[in-house]
């Protein structure tokens, strides 16, 4: 049996979900749409059926292109997804509201459930019901209560499901047949046909005594207030942010450590050969890249699900929004773009609550230009090469030059998006319309579900692709033309020999050696003369190549490619020998100019295969990683030039 | 004079008396914005914009311009 999970937004219904399923759930395709199908299964009678939690809408008429969805399989006994019983979730504290869909899904004639959820906001709000009258006026429905996020509710919803809903004889509140999907007109008779039979309904079977919420109201003068509403907003992203850099190194720096260890160990069990290579140098690492991403996203989530759960989340769409909307972003775009100042995997996958599919796509496609953490280990290499160390009155130059780029990030990043709406055109306008739920205390069930379900759709979704770019940059870093490849593998014993040098100290100049001509090594030359008005050589070609794989990747490209360099020094670090890097003309290669033109590169470009296999699955086509990847690389290589040739 | 419910001061309440038509028209219906509806402005973001309204209970957060859509009458029935 297939049981469709329905109601309007902020009712309760992933509490719901979670309640029923637990963590017997995973989330799957709705064709055509980027809305997420969440699928789970419950048990009734020893038996197993699948519930589907369809997204939260006030109406089974689709009012946005992801809510499509909701009327194709309820209406279409064909579709895909077509349910055999429908379970509508109602707030119990607003229930005339909620009878619009319920009542819509009641005409269709499946065999349906009412739950009316969060019993307790009712009682707070001195709202009373009957539920033996509801039921006469829909006496073809089951009727239950529910509260679902202290827990409450599952056996009966289970139980009402087991004795089997009741029959349906045709019984309806409107007699008209439901109305076509694009007839608007016809849509909003109807609407208003049946606000109007809803409203004898509920002045007959609810009573309420209206009473404010004052604690909320209270709260609410605090947090939206002009001043203290963005400051109180401001500390508590510094909190998160402190928590997300203090915390999450030790988890990923482990990982790294592990996966290392684990592929050295591989690398002396298994027989000397290119499937040992395989699988130690481009699977295990690979996997090791998807993986080290995990305690950034899992923490991200962690505090983002617990801003959404206490309902302050929806205060900072209300004050930012204002801010955003000149820029074609949405009070909603707030989060995702300041996750990305972290990293920008759970910054695209938090633009998700954006309904609007523009403003979504806006704050897609510029989340990347946020300087990520990754990008840091290449802002402080270049920083320190090329930045004197020196004060401007009370700042140091090399801390102006740092919070110089991220501000560019920024700048660029609501630059672009301002563009961008410019460009985009839409039918639809833009709207907020945001109900604003009253504050509750976060459930660490809920959180941790969320958690759990952002963290297994980046593993399983984006690093299968994240795998497979891997894999293919390993090859091309390891593998080129046979014959200069063992030219250069030759070569390099010679010199090991010439020199003296250890075991391995050999093997790191070979792999230098031979990365200069792989396939990469071959790519960096060729791209020589494209990068040259930028100030770049092929080595820092070779560099710029690899770290598609990751920013950060850049660090220890340059410290392979200067391997070769050294003139037995092993010890000297690697800043000193790229400061000592001259061209045939006798001056630095690493001067002023060239690097902070990198630094600017570095800023724009879409260097990161684990974001466009994020933006991938986000958008379900890859259209849009495609135009990010080619907006990202202008601007990276204009700013670039621009920068170079102001400097130089 | 028509009034509407964008310049409506916080902490008054209103009753719909019509909605402009628009495409949002509907969505406004289906949230529950109807006409006689009593509606109850709440606060306002900084900058005036976005507003807050409870309706039956509920807090509806709108931008300006789709307040504007919302004519209202106060109570009492006049304009």
């Amino acid at each position: 049996m297939r049981i469709a999970l329905l109601g309007n937004p902020n009712t309760g219904k992933s509490s719901v979900f979670n309640l029923l399923t637990g963590l017997r759930q995973h989330v799957g395709n709705f064709p055509g749409v980027t809305v997420d199908k969440k699928v789970g299964s419950i048990f009734v009678n020893e038996e197993e059926h699948e519930l589907i939690d369809f997204p939260g809408t006030y109406s089974i008429y689709p009012r946005s292109k992801d809510e499509q969805v909701v009327y194709n399989n309820l209406v279409d006994p064909d579709s895909e997804n077509h349910p055999d019983v429908a379970v509508v979730i109602l707030d119990a504290s607003n229930i005339e509201r909620n009878l619009l869909l319920f009542s819509q899904v009641y005409d269709l004639q499946m065999p349906t459930l009412m739950v009316l959820n969060m019993t307790d906001l009712a009682s707070k709000r001195h709202v009373k019901y009957s539920i033996e009258k509801l039921n006469q006026h829909f006496p073809e429905a089951a009727i239950v209560e529910a509260n679902a996020r202290i827990k409450v509710g599952k056996e009966r919803i289970l139980e009402a499901i087991e004795k089997g809903l009741p029959e349906r004889n045709g019984h309806r509140l409107l007699e008209s047949e439901i109305c076509n999907l694009n007839d608007v007109q016809s849509q909003e008779k109807e609407t208003k046909v049946r606000f109007k039979k809803i409203k004898e309904i509920v002045s007959d079977s609810v009573s309420t005594k209206s009473e404010k919420d004052t604690f909320s109201r209270k709260l609410d003068r605090i947090l939206v207030h002009p001043v203290y509403g963005y400051l109180i907003f401001a500390a508590i992203l510094l909190l998160i942010f402190q928590f997300i850099y203090s915390f999450a190194s030790v988890p990923m720096d482990f990982i790294d450590g592990t996966f290392a260890v684990f592929s050295d160990w591989l690398t002396g069990i298994l027989p000397n050969g290119v499937f040992t290579d395989l699988l130690t140098q481009g699977i295990v690492p690979g996997i090791g890249g998807v993986v080290i991403f995990i305690p950034q996203i899992a923490l991200l989530f962690f505090f983002i699900a617990i801003l959404e759960e206490s309902g302050y989340l929806s205060r900072v769409v209300f004050i930012m929004d204002r801010l955003m909307r000149p820029l074609g972003l949405n009070g909603k775009s707030v989060v995702p773009l300041i996750s990305s100042v972290a990293c920008a995997i759970p910054g695209v996958m938090s633009a998700r609550t954006i309904a609007d599919w523009k403003e979504r796509m806006i704050t897609i496609m510029v989340a990347p230009l946020m300087s990520c953490s990754a990008r840091i280990p290449v802002y402080t290499l270049l920083i320190a090469l090329v930045i004197p160390d020196k004060s401007v009155g009370i700042m140091n130059l090399q801390g102006l030059v740092l919070f110089g780029l991220y501000a560019l990030g920024v700048i660029s990043a609501l630059l672009i998006a301002w563009i961008l709406k410019k460009l985009i055109k839409t039918k639809e306008k833009g709207f907020l319309l945001l109900e604003m739920p009253s504050y509750k205390i976060p459930r660490w069930g809920n959180i941790g579900i969320s958690v759990l379900e952002k963290v297994k759709i980046f593993v399983w979704d984006a690093g299968k692709i994240i795998i497979a770019i891997s894999i293919i940059l390993w090859a091309l870093a390891t593998y080129g033309p046979a014959d200069r490849m063992q030219k250069a593998s030759e070569e390099a014993v010679l010199i090991a020999q010439q020199k003296n040098l250890n075991e391995e100290e050999t093997a790191v100049l070979e792999a230098s050696m031979k990365l200069e001509q792989s396939y990469i090594g071959i790519m960096g030359k060729t791209i020589e003369p494209v990068i040259r008005p930028l100030g770049y050589d092929w080595k820092i070609g070779i560099s710029l190549i690899t770290s598609f794989a990751a920013r950060e990747v850049f660090v220890g490209s340059m410290a392979t490619i200067y391997a070769v360099q050294d003139d037995g020094n092993q010890n000297l670090p690697l800043i000193e020998q790229m400061r000592a890097e001259r061209r045939s003309d006798g001056s630095p290669v690493y001067s002023l100019a060239s690097g902070v033109s990198l630094m600017v590169f570095y800023v724009f470009a879409m260097q990161c295969m684990s974001t466009l296999a994020v933006v991938k699955r986000e958008t379900k086509s890859w259209k849009w990683p495609a135009i990010q990847i080619v907006y990202m690389g202008i601007l990276a290589y204009l700013g670039a030039w621009i920068t170079f040739s102001i400097l130089s | 004079m028509k009034s509407f419910l964008s310049n409506i001061a916080d902490g008054t309440s209103v009753l719909v008396s019509h909605i402009e038509k628009s495409d949002l028209r509907v969505k406004l219906l289906e949230m529950g914005i109807t006409e006689g509806k009593l509606l109850k402005v709440l606060f306002r973001a900084p900058f005036g914009d976005p507003i807050a309204v409870n309706i039956d209970g509920y807090v509806l957060s709108l931008r300006k311009d789709e307040a504007q859509l919302i004519q209202v009458q106060s109570q009492d029935g006049n304009n």
